[in-house]
């Protein structure tokens, strides 16, 4: 047959649907992190008013027990800037993706290069937040905020680190011989649908976490 | 080692001819055809299918629709896929007919199985509110307490704290609160009813009553697997007549009354147990193991394991993980690494049998 | 090396390192194969024994500790390290020929899931040398924490469980990307072949139940080695939040292992009885439709433990419900034999007892769905049967008929059909006296679990019986041992087509050449090869164009050695899970560079 499709490997080769393998394997990966973020944020609401019923703090929230305000140790505004400072790595990793699309080398280095900055600057927030909230009384044993807690911004953060380095080795490759190979716009634009998730996935826990009392 | 294990449930009057019983096994395999007949062939010790409890009775309500049922699709499925391999079997001259589907049949057999289906939910659904249903305000309130491998029994109303034998009236509603201290157990008297799970942290219950009095207990058994001794984790309940059970009762929440020396209680409280029993009325308050205080007018010990004899409670006080493997309790004789004579246990028994 | 132009012979690999870096389908489909099918027959050694132990009242062959090890490994065994790596096996092996391709989507990452199976698999079973896990396959909480199973067993357990998660979701991520992508021309997605479309609901089911299974044995590790307690009441966790997590994972599952030999089924009935499968759409849209119900009916595992009436009934409607779209099947597959004229070799008797057997498994599934039922059937041997009438007697018996059927095509010989008979007859003469009593057993009262029992409670008759029935079972289990290694001794005699299937993977040799299609297929109807033949359409022939093959590769067996030796260091050094990492890195930093044309 002409157009015998079935070729044995990952490349930019006709497939049934026309979405190209890899980027179809992301998108039913993402599909399963989607359930494993959903778990932890499912164990999170679960232990959420228990935690405060069982009144060992400290609590995510001002709350008030035995008519003691106990003060509750998330810092909004600090979070709200992390948060910002991710959502602007979504926006660089666009311009990174258009570059590697346009051929436009330089732009694409620029954005994976000002994405990955960006990661590194949010998990700085995330571990002086880890720090701070150790110095007040929190860690993972405390009590089932801090397990709850801890467990699944620790597990995003580790995907922010896993899409620091992933994109640090597109980064990596693209200083290789021309930089741009057939394939590389594929491979940014993939890398870009990951970084997208993890940034959604924020935003959730964002909302869930700090926002929603 | 094993052979040690044979309390054996009292046969009582339900002592029926051998003949019968083989018969009864033989019979079994004919009901393979529908399992219905299995059932009424079984009246084990521990049969489910015994209806001798007010929940039972409310299980088979859903119960017999399901099963006859399920004996309909049994019957049916089986007959096709003998039936149909038979009739069409590759024959000289015979060709398949090579059809991919029909519209009617597929609605059919959608249909009958949806009505199965809505036929079996009637019942279930009835039974599953009813099962759940806040016990009258006359029903007496039994803790039942989980422990690894022991279930102990509070009476709150009643003052009453015993352990591995329960004793209920017959015909009264029973409200069990059922908690565990350690790992998750499960409540379960097959005869009298299904099961509920004790789960540490939470507050389960169930309300049943015992159809009738007998001299024989009901067999109850821990139904969830919670370690080493799990299959040695069993249990009796005595019904009685409701006078019989205010005796009891009342018998049960006093001190402990002792007919013999002071000498053999002092011995007693010498000893290590009282760190771990109490004996209500003496200085022995521990909460690790069962109560002791009316001991002596218990039938079995270790959680049904054993007959309440002096030689078992001779072997069991000496080396209890001997007999039952994993037990908390720690073997007492000198011979088996503990602190206890052999006179010093002798004593011990002695006074623990008088504990009536 | 590499592509080979023209010619379409590929040079002949042999010895153990082409084993090793191998990337081929085929090869890797029959790793999974054999290995699955050593680690049934181990499972199985582990029932025999316990059924030794249980034969009659107060046994002493094995004592309580080491009998909690043996059901649980025997049933992890079973499950993780038997009917799943058998099902892959067929899926490795059968998917990309039936659909037409020359291999799947992503070879390397198919080495690599298999790998970190038997790495998985390794860790598992290799805690018989120190401290097996005793706290059942679903290892309630909290048993399964610190303060009540201090040894190494559970640590065992978790670290084997996530490491066989990782490579079930890379084997399912594969999958799910071939079937989509790689289908050969005209093969529409209503044109696959049952077994496709059961593997990718599998490959669906495993991606979404993985995760939740993945993040409970996080926090129950969490839990055991750094001093959090999700599960541990008393501290302000939640046992039962385990259970959920475990059997919104666990219920998937179940179908994960049945549908398999559902599409495997649906596969030999139609071939066997010489005419189409009956009622193609539905038996695809209920495989689905159980797909999808299969995540709300979990809690039906749960009905004892204090839940309020109202979830009760909701899982109970649920449960039941299920009966309806695997009834349809059933009576698909029985009107694909109405009107056939049928063959009778052992795969069909294997599929016509599989019809038998599920259902039986079925029916006794449905009565538990009604929680008061449940009340007295949870934790005996009711369940005990229901479990291996649909494990045994459906997914074992499916995965049996698969074995005949796909033999020829797979070694290029066939299986000898007298020995096969034997080992049929004796096989469900045994299965049926193991498991039938179960039910028996389970009515007058026995709990599951259980290493001794009294006696005087009746119990003893069933238990000797069904113990006879597993003796029977082994003993037929060594016929096809015999038969398999009788016929791989014989010369390869197998035409390409020898029961004149209708699906692709017999468009080609058996075995098949390494790049399984001469030529690609144009599927013109579900049935191609049968619409071929009747309608005089030659098979394609090879036009000599450039057949790209992957080469091999040994970073797959590198990372998966990486990932091992982590699990194994979480469970002694963390030295030792430190040079894993860099082993792991390592490879997947030569995996990314490799050239793949
Ligand atoms: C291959 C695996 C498999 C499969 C396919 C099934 C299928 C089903 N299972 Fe089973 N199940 C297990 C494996 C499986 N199960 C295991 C391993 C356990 C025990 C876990 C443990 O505790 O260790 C278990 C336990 C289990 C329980 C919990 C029991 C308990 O612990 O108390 C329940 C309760 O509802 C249940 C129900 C069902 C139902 C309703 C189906 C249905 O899908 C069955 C549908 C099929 C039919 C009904 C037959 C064909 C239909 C017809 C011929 C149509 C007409 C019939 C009717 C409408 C009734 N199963
Ligand atoms: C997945 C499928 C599966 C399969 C195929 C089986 C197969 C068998 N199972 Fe199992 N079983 C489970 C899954 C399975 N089981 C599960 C999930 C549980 C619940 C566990 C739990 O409670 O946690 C369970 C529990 C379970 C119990 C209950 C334990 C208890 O609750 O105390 C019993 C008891 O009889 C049992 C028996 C058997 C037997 C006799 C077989 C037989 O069919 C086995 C047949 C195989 C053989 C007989 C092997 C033959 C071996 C040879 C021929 C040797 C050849 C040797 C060489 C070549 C070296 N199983
Ligand atoms: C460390 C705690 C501990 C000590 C000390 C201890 N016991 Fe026990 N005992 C237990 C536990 C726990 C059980 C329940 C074991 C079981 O059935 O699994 C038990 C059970 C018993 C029973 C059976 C009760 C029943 O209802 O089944 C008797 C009798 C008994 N102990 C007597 C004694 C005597 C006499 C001593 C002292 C010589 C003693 N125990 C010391 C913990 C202890
Ligand atoms: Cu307690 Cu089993
Ligand atoms: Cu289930």
């Amino acid at each position: 047959m002409a157009h015998a499709p079935a070729v044995a490997h990952g490349g930019a080769h006709v497939t049934s649907t026309g979405t190209e393998n890899r980027k179809l394997l992301m998108w039913i990966f993402l599909g399963s992190e989607c359930l494993f973020f959903g778990s932890l944020i499912a164990t999170y609401l679960v232990f959420k008013h228990q935690v405060i019923e069982r009144g060992i703090g400290p609590f995510p929230i001002d709350v008030t027990i035995d008519g003691k305000v106990e003060h509750g140790i998330f810092d909004i505004p600090l979070t709200s800037t992390s948060t910002f400072v991710l959502l602007m790595s979504s926006v660089t990793m666009v311009l990174a993706v258009y570059g590697a699309h346009q051929h436009r080398l330089k732009m694409m280095k620029l954005g994976l290069l000002s994405t990955m900055l960006l990661g590194l600057v949010f998990l700085g927030f995330q571990v002086y937040e880890f720090r701070t909230f150790g110095h007040e009384g929190l860690n993972l044993t405390t009590n089932m905020f801090g397990a709850t807690f801890f467990l699944l911004t620790g597990f995003h953060g580790t995907h922010v680190g896993v899409g620091v380095l992933y994109l640090g080795s597109l980064l990596a490759a693209s200083f290789r011989r021309n930089g741009l190979g057939r394939e590389t716009g594929e491979h940014v634009e993939i890398a870009g649908l990951y970084w997208h998730f993890v940034d959604i996935v924020w935003i959730v826990i964002f909302t869930v976490l700090y926002l929603i009392p | 080692m094993r052979a040690v294990l044979t309390a054996r449930h009292r046969t009582g009057d339900r002592a029926r001819p051998g003949t019968t019983r083989g018969l009864r096994r033989w019979a079994a395999p004919l009901a393979l055809v529908v399992l219905a007949l299995a059932l009424v062939g079984c009246d084990a010790p521990m049969s489910t299918s015994e209806i001798e409890g007010s929940w039972n009775k409310e299980v088979w309500k859903p119960y017999w629709v399901i099963l006859i049922l399920a004996g309909i699709v049994f019957v049916v499925i089986m007959a096709a896929t003998l039936v149909l391999p038979l009739m069409y079997r590759e024959r000289p001259g015979r060709e398949a007919r090579q059809i991919h589907g029909n519209t009617k049949f597929e609605v059919v057999w959608t249909i009958i199985p949806v009505a199965i289906v809505l036929i079996m939910m009637v019942p279930t659904l009835d039974s599953v509110f009813k099962l759940d249903e806040k016990p009258p305000a006359n029903a007496l309130k039994v803790e039942v307490i989980g422990h690894q491998w022991w279930f102990e029994f509070r009476y709150p109303d009643l003052d009453v704290v015993t352990a591995n034998e329960l004793h209920v009236p017959e015909g009264r509603v029973v409200d069990y609160a059922l908690r565990s201290v350690d790992v998750i157990h499960s409540f379960w008297v097959p005869q009298l009813a299904g099961k509920v799970d004790m789960v540490p942290g939470r507050d389960n219950r169930m309300a049943f009553s015992a159809l009738r009095a007998r001299a024989e207990p009901y067999l109850g058994q821990c139904a969830e697997f919670c370690g080493t001794s799990h299959a040695n984790m069993r249990f009796r309940v005595f019904v009685h007549t409701a006078e019989d059970f205010d005796r009891w009762a009342k018998a049960e929440a006093a001190d402990r009354v002792s007919s013999v020396s002071r000498t053999a209680e002092e011995a007693f409280l010498a000893a290590p147990c009282l760190g771990c029993h109490t004996v209500r009325g003496t200085d022995a308050a521990g909460i690790a193991g069962p109560d002791l205080t009316h001991i002596g007018a218990r039938t079995t010990i270790g959680s049904g394991l054993l007959d309440n004899t002096p030689a078992e409670l001779k072997r069991w006080i000496a080396n209890s993980p001997a007999v039952k493997p994993g037990s908390k309790m720690p073997p007492m004789a000198q011979s088996a690494g503990g602190t206890l004579t052999d006179e010093q246990i002798n004593v011990i028994i002695g006074y623990l049998q008088s504990l009536k | 090396m590499a592509t080979i132009a023209g010619t379409l012979a590929q040079p002949t690999q042999s010895g153990v390192w082409s084993w090793i870096t191998t990337v081929d389908h085929k090869r890797i489909g029959v790793l999974y194969g054999v290995t699955g099918f050593s680690f049934f027959l181990w499972g199985g050694v582990l029932a025999l024994l316990m059924r030794t132990q249980l034969a009659v009242p107060n046994g002493t062959v094995i004592e309580s500790d080491r009998f909690s090890q043996l059901f649980t490994m025997h049933a992890l065994t079973m499950i993780f390290l038997a009917i799943m790596p058998m099902g892959a096996g067929f899926f490795n092996y059968m998917i990309p020929l039936m659909i037409g391709a020359r291999d799947v989507a992503f070879p390397r990452l198919n080495a690599l899931s298999y790998w970190t199976f038997l790495g998985g698999a390794m860790i598992l079973s290799l805690s018989f040398l120190f401290e097996a896990p005793g706290g059942g396959w679903f290892n309630y909480a909290p048993l399964s924490e610190r303060p009540y199973s201090d040894g190494l067993g559970i640590d065992f357990y978790v670290v084997g469980l996530l490491t066989l998660g990782l490579s079930s979701l890379m084997a399912a991520l594969n999958f799910a990307v071939t079937i989509i992508n790689l289908r050969a021309p005209g093969m529409t997605m209503m044109r696959m072949p049952v077994f496709v479309w059961m593997t990718f609901v599998i490959s669906i089911l495993l991606i979404l139940a993985l995760p939740p299974l993945t993040v409970g044995l996080i926090q129950l590790l969490f839990d055991r080695q750094f001093g959090t307690h999700f599960f541990i009441a008393t501290e302000g966790g939640d046992p039962l939040l385990w259970q959920h997590i475990f059997w919104i994972f666990g219920h998937p599952e179940v179908y994960i292992l049945i549908l398999p030999a559902m599409g495997i089924v649906s596969e030999v009935l139609p071939t066997f009885s010489r005419k189409p499968l009956f009622g193609y759409p539905a038996i695809v849209f209920s495989g689905i439709a159980i797909g999808v119900l299969s995540w709300v009916v979990w809690s039906h595992h749960m009905f004892t433990t204090g839940m309020g009436s109202v979830p009760r009934a909701v899982f109970a409607v649920n449960t039941m419900i299920i009966g309806v779209p695997t009834g349809i099947k059933v009576f698909n597959w029985l009107a694909t034999l109405y009107g056939g004229s049928i063959r009778f070799t052992t795969a069909m008797y294997f599929a016509v007892a599989f019809i038998a057997t599920f259902t039986i498994g079925g029916i006794s599934g449905v009565m538990h769905a009604s929680p008061p039922v449940d009340s007295q059937h949870q934790d005996t041997y009711f369940v005990v049967a229901h479990l291996h009438y649909v494990l045994f007697g459906g997914a074992i018996m499916g995965i049996f008929s698969g074995i005949y059927y796909w033999f020829p095509k797979m070694t290029g010989r066939f299986l000898g059909e007298t020995l096969g008979r034997w080992h049929f007859w004796l096989l469900f003469i045994g299965m049926q006296m193991t498991f039938f009593p179960m039910h028996f057993l389970g009515i007058a009262g026995m709990p599951r679990r259980i290493y001794t029992y009294d006696d005087g409670l009746d119990w003893g008759f069933w238990n000797m019986f069904a113990t006879i029935g597993s003796y029977v079972l082994a003993v037929s289990l060594l016929f096809f041992i015999w038969n398999f290694f009788r016929s791989m001794r014989r010369e390869p005699s197998a035409p390409a087509n020898p029961w004149d299937a209708p699906t692709l993977e017999w468009g080609t040799s058996s075995p098949p050449p390494e790049h399984d299609f001469d030529a690609i297929y144009t599927v013109r109807s579900r049935e191609p090869l049968w619409y071929d033949r009747d309608h005089g359409i030659a098979a394609p022939v090879a036009t000599g164009e450039h057949i790209h093959l992957p080469p091999p590769s040994y970073y797959p067996i590198l990372i998966a050695i990486g990932i091992t030796l982590l699990g194994v260091g979480a469970l002694s050094h963390l030295a030792i899970s430190a040079l894993g990492g860099v082993i792991a890195f390592y490879g997947v930093w030569g995996w990314a560079l490799e050239p793949t044309d």
